[in-house]
């Protein structure tokens, strides 16, 4: 394969709006909320990249201005090149993006994924449910915010919640599992503990 | 050829009783405990008689947040978590992780800890290929195939209990390399296994190939275009089924399979036969890439030496060296040192294409790691492939897909 064309450069002639992104192997670029269907279907006819391998999203973390960024992996069956494009989502804590249904049909799963773990509204999705979730869970897990330990939430049956009075509880996490904080260089900070101490050997599970 | 049967009354009675017949549409719900969803899969099926008008997979019954838990811990700690993953291949999800977060550190690992992962990820595909085969045989009413493939798999899982220690929870990799070299003798044992296992193979495959019942079941069942098969997302035996000739072994090698020759088997038509074949023909090549790796076996270390922050050292300095000492208990409490930024790496794995995007903020612990697991884009084809088939072809379909739900729910 002749390395004389840079891909990051043909890309971002086809996609005018594509800004560079930081990243340790495959080209990647930084397009807008509102371009990035067309930014995607570009790639998919012109650049040749026809294959969606992976649809997800990152949460910043809590009170950072764009919080949450879809991030698309795609793929070119020609080249066997992939390229990750990323979009800032709209809208702080109700974030929302354009969906890619449209293009892929398998970027439904992907988005109703990624609906269920971050609360992304990806508009345009013809049936917007969550996916590994129950319908009617109350909360979104991969948030940053969300702790490891769980929280306890109504069953999903509603009508056996009633009768029986039960929740289900968070699975015990006396003694692990650890908890370390990414990019921390401090030692003391970096160490892996039981960060949710509220409860654990000693002290009883509060009620 | 077939006799032909006249009953010149017939249309006359079906017209006649059709005000009174009245039909409705059944729900079935199929799983999430059936022995043919294969763990904990649910199909919301509704029926027109034996016939399936919509198919809708209900998945998460085996979701534990893998990648919530992942968040929280040092990038070694995770490795045992690979193993759920598709725990019929966990040496293949071991190695496809540890080459992801190499990559995001940068870190080239020797000529020997490659060999060392080709030959188990090869031997983890014919071990799933092996279980694949013999449920969908059960699944499609032959018996005996399960028998001979489980024989098969116990005298590989022999082989991994030597190398890993553990039968099927292997945790083998190491970020760097691999938590131990190659066991003495081991390599011949391999070796022996290859030249007995490809004759029994055969036998095995010769149960289904030409079998008639199979034959009837699988053969232009559950047909997945080529333009539907990339459109949906699917890797794998499932995406060359179609006659898509993709494989990243061959298209974006790693871990040096661009040294080895190997063929990559396609299908003509995509239906269950077609994929059936590819997993019976993938078995031979991965024996074949498994020959040509032992008949070459490199020497030298089996860990990358040049990483002291990411790699522990040998156990015996650890107890009697300071240096050593105080550099595994760096990487025990802070986990290995990587830089900040993202990688996106994919393996081939026996199900399909397993892909880690790992996020890092600098420090021991990923900020985000996605897991892409094959079998939740290879399901997700079904209500697409189900709609207009009889409810005893989906079982076929789903035995063909071959997917597990511990990685699909993850």
């Amino acid at each position: 394969m002749s390395a004389s064309v840079d891909p990051l450069a043909a890309i971002k002639e086809l996609i005018p709006q594509a800004t560079d992104r930081a990243s340790l192997d495959h080209p990647a670029i930084n397009v807008p909320a509102e371009a990035v269907v067309e930014a995607l279907r570009q790639l998919r006819d012109r650049a040749g990249y026809d294959f969606l391998v992976d649809l997800t999203a990152i949460d910043q973390g809590e009170g950072v201005a764009d919080r949450f960024t879809v991030v698309y992996h795609l793929f070119s069956t020609a080249t066997s090149t992939y390229v990750r494009v990323a979009t800032d989502c709209r809208g702080g804590a109700a974030p929302v993006v354009p969906s890619v249904t449209a293009l892929w049909p398998a970027a439904d799963w992907h988005e109703r994924e990624a609906f269920d773990m971050f609360g992304i509204r990806f508009e345009g999705h013809p049936d917007l449910r969550r996916i590994l979730m129950w319908d009617g869970y109350p909360h979104h897990p991969l948030r940053k915010e969300f702790p490891l330990a769980g929280v306890e939430t109504q069953l999903p049956d509603l009508e056996v919640a009633a009768e029986t009075g039960t929740k289900v509880l968070p699975a015990p996490m006396a003694g692990g599992p650890f908890v370390a904080s990414s990019g921390e260089m401090n030692l003391t900070e970096a160490e892996p503990r039981a960060k949710d101490e509220s409860w654990n050997e000693r002290n009883v599970k509060p009620e | 050829m077939a006799t032909e049967f006249a009953f010149p009354d017939a249309g006359a009675k079906t017209a006649a009783a059709a005000p009174e017949f009245q039909t409705e549409k059944m729900s079935l719900s199929m799983g999430p405990s059936h022995p043919s969803t294969h763990g904990v899969l649910r199909l919301q099926l509704e029926l027109d008689g034996e016939v399936v008008t919509k198919c809708e997979p209900i998945i998460g019954y085996l979701h534990r947040g893998d990648e919530k838990i992942a968040e929280n811990m040092t990038y070694n700690q995770f490795v045992p978590y690979t193993d759920r993953l598709d725990y019929l291949a966990p040496l293949a999800n071991n190695v496809a992780y540890a080459i992801a977060v190499e990559r995001l550190a940068k870190l080239e690992v020797p000529e020997r800890c490659q060999a060392i992962r080709v030959v188990s990820c090869e031997l983890a595909r014919i071990s799933s290929h092996l279980l694949g085969l013999g449920a969908y045989g059960i699944d499609v009413g032959a018996w005996s195939v399960f028998l001979y493939s489980f024989t098969e798999r116990e005298k590989l899982y022999k082989l991994f209990e030597e190398l890993t220690g553990a039968r099927f929870t292997t945790s083998y990799t190491r970020i760097g390399g691999v938590a131990r070299d190659v066991p003495e003798g081991w390599t011949d044992r391999v070796n022996a296994f290859c030249d007995q296992f490809l004759p029994i193979l055969d036998e095995i495959l010769a149960l289904l190939t030409r079998n008639k019942i199979f034959m009837d079941r699988t053969v232009g069942v559950g047909v997945i275009s080529r333009e539907d098969a990339i459109a949906y997302g699917l890797t794998g035996p499932n995406l060359r089924g179609s006659g898509v000739g993709l494989d990243l072994r061959k298209d974006r090698p790693y871990s040096g399979y661009e040294r080895y020759q190997f063929d990559v088997p396609v299908g003509t038509k995509g239906d269950c036969y077609d994929r059936y074949l590819v997993r019976g023909e993938e078995m031979k090549q991965s024996v074949r890439i498994v020959k040509q790796v032992l008949a070459n076996f490199p020497k030298g270390p089996w860990q990358a030496t040049d990483a002291r922050r990411i790699v522990s050292p040998a156990k015996d300095k650890v107890l009697t060296s300071m240096e050593e000492l105080i550099q595994n208990f760096m990487l025990v409490t802070e986990g290995p040192q990587m830089p900040a930024g993202e990688v996106y790496f994919e393996a081939e794995n026996p199900k399909g294409a397993l892909g880690f995007y790992v996020v890092s903020r600098g420090g021991g612990v990923p900020w985000r790691l996605k897991i892409r697991a094959p079998s939740f884009c290879n399901l997700s084809i079904l209500p697409k492939i189900c709609a207009g088939t009889m409810v005893s072809d989906v079982v076929s379909i789903l035995g063909s897909l071959d997917f597990v739900m511990g990685e699909c729910d993850r």
